[in-house]
């Protein structure tokens, strides 16, 4: 069977799939809607955050950007893994203590302010359309190369499936897609890992083929050995060694984890368990499922470098495999015979070099490129959907819930019934996907740059305002709020003014203290407790049951009297 | 719970967070960062060491801290009385719905 048809069979069953639990997990209160009832195992918790969490950017996108930045790829493994550290340590146990439904539901009630519940607000918003805009633009790309599909029909498949288990199930369906949705795209992540790390090192395990010898077919001696004399032999850095300064990698690092932990998709995912226990329990869980990809994907970026060069360089273009026509087809691969010879250089001297490798393909082209089977190919293709729409519905009830709770029930309109909230958050939900489609179908051209918003924005936002709610008792309205402020604005302008206003100065030389506006988050966080200190040192102290509160989440056990 | 017991138990979750925050600091930006290019002329199998932690070292030690933070916080929560509370509070909620 071809290609084609099993990326017919394996999207079709997912899809079934995700239908499926859908229609048996409707939702009939704004509890299940909003957080599933408070019901959710910490197991199930782990594996629907581990989705939530992994993106088109974990799935299709990493292990690419990784394979052609070698070590300076470090900063997206550690700072999306170590972020969850922070998240544990600091956030999940108390926020489940506390026990509503959203972020701005915290930083409203702790700060006692409505100014404060509305900042979250607009930051909650705000960080998850910039998200959900590449969900929707990754599912489009697989549909159109695989399904041989249009664009736009690809992207409207997409929105068709997440609105049906989204407005459905609330949290309740996506909870429990999302625990499907984990299952198929580890799976898929997995098996042409193993497969090429066997091909290669004659290792199953592709953590330690990482560091193997290759077989005699492949030229023997050890892999990042081999890589990087052949990085350094046409001319490209040595793999294993950083190009980028120091402080960049720190701060970049740092930005990344800090943002992570204040990611407001990924924290309401803490609110869906019974209890205190299961909420750390369950933080252990997400970061081991997480942990099985993002320690295969530097290996996979490194097999999949070394058979790329491997099987390009200097080859003759009228042999090529089928595969590399095929991406050439859609733009992602382009050859230019500069010199006529009809074979294929591809250097790191941009004068000589005739090759340009998208890098968001490597891991879709990769079981190609290692002529695997027809249905490992399939496969991925249903794993990287599945990362993609998991991750859009969980930010879709973050902006729903915003809408529907935070702004309307807890703001505007206190008075409407449970069942009107509800009604209103499935609106939200579906004017959300139709925006959300729109931008995946005429994506602003800026859509890879504002990526850099989201993390940096929630690290500089969230962040700190929750951890200092909960371990500082005496920080007040007026600190949150100005450390907010300034945390958001400073961090904001860096990025506008580097990547919208004069991305020509976008380099090191241009750069504050040496840090590019992906690692400005971190200095935007410190802006913010600092601000924040500062100011609630000079201001009143909150209010006594605001006081209480602080002493009460602290300790796990019963449910804060309200 | 009294006043001062809930005190202690605080000292104690915040001591915990803190000594785990460190190692996590250490790991991550001290070896994987600051000090791995010192850490790569140390080398194992196909590995240097500095670049083994930074692109998988790290995350392992990650995924220990969070499961020694959970040990240890239940065994916190147990001798300070908190657990049956908590195991409570699951029920009566279990009970309402």
């Amino acid at each position: 069977m071809n290609v084609q048809i099993w990326t017919y069979i394996f999207v079709a069953l997912s899809f079934g799939l995700y239908i499926g639990i859908a229609i048996w997990s409707r939702a009939g209160s704004t509890k299940e809607f909003y957080v599933a009832g408070g019901g959710v195992p910490p197991l199930a918790n782990g594996m629907a955050t581990a989705a939530d969490w992994m993106s088109a950017a974990s799935f299709i996108s990493m292990a690419g950007l990784i394979s052609f930045l070698g070590r300076d790829g470090t900063f997206y493994l550690m700072g999306w893994t170590g972020g969850y550290v922070l998240l544990a340590l600091l956030l999940a146990p108390y926020l489940r203590k506390f026990g509503k439904f959203t972020v701005p539901d915290f930083i409203g009630d702790r700060y006692y302010s409505q100014t404060a519940r509305l900042i979250a607000v607009f930051c909650a918003i705000a960080i998850s359309f910039v998200y959900v805009c590449g969900q929707m633009q990754g599912a489009g790309i697989v549909f159109s190369r695989f399904l041989e599909v249009d664009f736009t029909t690809g992207v409207f498949i997409g929105m068709t499936i997440v609105f049906f288990y989204a407005v459905l199930g609330g949290m309740k369906g996506i909870t429990y897609t999302q625990v499907a949705q984990y299952c198929v795209l580890i799976f898929a992540f997995m098996v042409p890992a193993i497969f090429i790390s066997i091909l290669m090192t004659g290792q199953p395990i592709p953590q330690v083929g990482f560091g193997s010898e290759l077989t005699e077919a492949y030229g023997g001696g050890y892999l990042l050995d081999r890589l990087d004399n052949l990085s350094e032999e046409l001319g490209f850095a040595t793999y294993t060694e950083g190009q980028r300064s120091t402080q960049d990698v720190f701060f970049i690092t740092a930005a990344l984890m800090f943002g992570t932990a204040g990611l407001p998709h990924v924290i309401i995912r803490f609110f869906t368990v019974p209890n205190v226990r299961d909420a750390r329990k369950s933080a252990g869980y997400a970061l081991v499922f997480i942990a099985i990809l993002y320690t295969t994907a530097p290996a996979v970026a490194a097999f999949a470098r070394t058979n790329l060069i491997n099987t390009v360089s200097n080859a003759e273009y009228e042999a090529v495999p089928e595969w590399f026509t095929k991406w050439e087809g859609t733009g992602l691969i382009t050859f230019d015979d500069k010199n006529n010879d009809g074979r294929i250089q591809y250097v790191g001297d941009p004068a000589v070099n005739e090759l340009d490798v998208n890098r968001d393909i490597m891991v879709l082209a990769n079981p190609e490129i290692a002529e695997l089977p027809n249905w490992v190919i399939a496969l991925v293709v249903a794993g990287a959907l599945a990362a993609a729409l998991s991750t859009a519905a969980g930010l879709l009830l973050v902006i729903s819930t915003s809408v529907a709770h935070d702004m309307l029930k807890r703001t505007f309109m206190p008075d409407i019934t449970e069942k009107q909230e509800l009604a209103y958050a499935r609106i939200a939900i579906f004017i959300a996907v139709l925006i959300a489609g729109y931008y995946g179908i005429n994506p602003p051209a800026y859509v890879a740059q504002v990526v850099a918003f989201a993390f940096g924005l929630a690290a500089a936002s969230f962040f700190p305002a929750i951890v200092l709610g909960i371990f500082q008792k005496s920080m007040n309205k007026q600190g949150a709020i100005s450390g907010m402020i300034v945390g958001f604005l400073f961090t904001a302008l860096y990025i506008v003014y580097f990547k919208l206003i004069n991305p020509a100065a976008d380099n090191a030389d241009n750069w504050w203290l040496g840090i590019s506006p992906e690692g400005i988050g971190s200095l935007g966080t410190l802006a913010n407790l600092l601000v924040a200190v500062v100011v609630a040192k000079f201001t009143p102290e909150p209010p006594a049951h605001v006081q209480q509160i602080v002493e009460d989440i602290r300790l796990p056990g019963e449910a804060i009297a309200r | 719970m009294s006043d001062s017991s809930a005190h202690s138990y605080w000292k104690a979750n915040i001591r915990l967070v803190l000594s785990l925050l460190s190692v996590w600091f250490l790991i991550s930006f001290g070896c994987g960062i600051l000090f791995v290019d010192a850490l790569d002329t140390i080398r194992f199998g196909g590995f240097k060491l500095g670049f083994w932690i930074a692109q998988q070292g790290s995350i392992f030690v990650f995924v220990a801290l969070i499961i020694i933070y959970i040990r240890a916080m239940d065994k916190l929560d147990s001798k300070y009385n908190l657990e049956s509370s908590a195991d409570n509070a699951a029920k009566s909620q279990e009970d309402v719905q």
